[in-house]
């Protein structure tokens, strides 16, 4: 897993079923990346509503956040739409499962992302990584306070 | 994962004040989860009241839930006249019903001075009071509601896992 002082692997991926994100084009914002095992999945549900919740204080701190899973564009559709949640998810879906490799948080048994949290800053170098246990929503506290630091 | 800020007199506090023992909830008015402890957390406070300092602090997840944050925002109107753990109370045991209109019919049947808890609930105030609490739940690492902290610390567990606890010690 990337850790601290690592640059951000760069990548394109589908953020709506006819819009593609590149990370490197929010190089001047922190980036916080939220990797999760899967969409509808109870624990990942709260944990992208709690975010969903929080989306003005990470304004404040001039960052973005974005989901990713290996779901696939229109299934993150239909989640985010059930949800109401007003940030991106990625699908790291062909080849899947590529990006969260590069981040080394990929789970090769399950065939699924780890749940894990990087905060990138506006250099896109990671300055906080953490691996939550896969059943435990990890909260929004250890993201704010690496936000905080950044300052 | 520890509590931050400290419960203060800023907070709504219930059961004895100067117990050694502090419990403190986050919760959503709409919540299910938080509507089903409430009994619970009532039946402890009834049998163990007078050992615990209990304290509840709004954590509205607006987006899922349509009438977290006005509930949250009528129980603060009702604890600026003395009442908010009565209109605590009575939102939880209501939580299937409610509406803007409700919560002013709540205010009618608590003898609150209704046009004064309209226009509390409208102030900003309120809802910094409010956001305050949201914010202080967020540094504190709760990741859901109903979220437990016992002396501080967060307890890993629900309203249940809460009382089996209190039993064992």
């Amino acid at each position: 897993m990337l850790q601290k002082n690592d640059v951000a692997p760069d990548f394109t991926l589908y953020a709506t079923p006819d819009q593609k994100i590149k990370l490197s084009e929010f190089k001047g914002h922190n980036v916080i990346l939220a990797f999760y095992p899967a969409d509808w999945s109870p624990v990942c549900s709260d944990q992208m509503a709690l975010y969903n919740e929080m989306l003005k204080y990470f304004k404040k701190y001039d960052a973005e956040i974005m989901g990713i899973s290996v779901d696939s564009k229109w299934c993150h559709m239909a989640f985010a739409q059930s949800r109401k949640l007003h940030f991106p998810l990625l699908a790291d879906f062909e080849a899947k499962g590529e990006v969260a490799k590069k981040y080394g948080v990929y789970d090769d048994d399950e065939g699924e992302c780890k749940r894990a949290l990087f905060v990138i800053d506006k250099e896109g170098v990671i300055q906080w990584s953490y691996l939550s246990p896969t059943a435990v929503n990890p909260g929004a506290d250890g993201i704010i306070e690496a936000l905080e630091n950044l300052k | 994962m520890s509590l931050k800020p400290k419960v203060s007199d800023r907070d709504h506090i219930q059961g004895n004040n100067s117990a050694d023992l502090t419990i403190v909830e986050y919760g959503d008015y709409q919540c299910p989860h938080c509507g089903a402890a409430h009994p619970i957390l009532k039946e402890m406070m009834a049998e163990l009241g007078s050992q615990i300092r209990f304290v509840f602090r709004n954590f509205p997840l607006s987006e899922m839930h349509e009438y977290a944050r006005p509930a949250a925002l009528a129980a603060e109107a009702a604890a600026l006249q003395g009442k908010f753990w009565e209109m605590h109370d009575a939102i939880y045991d209501n939580q299937q019903i409610l509406s803007t209109r409700f919560f002013i019919d709540l205010a009618e049947q608590l003898n609150l001075d209704v046009d004064q808890f309209k226009s509390d609930m409208q102030t900003e105030s309120l809802e910094e009071k409010v956001e305050r609490d949201f914010e202080s739940g967020m540094m504190s690492g709760v990741n859901g509601t109903p979220t437990f902290f016992v002396n501080g610390q967060k307890f890993d567990g629900g309203a249940e896992g809460l009382i089996q606890m209190l039993h064992e010690n």
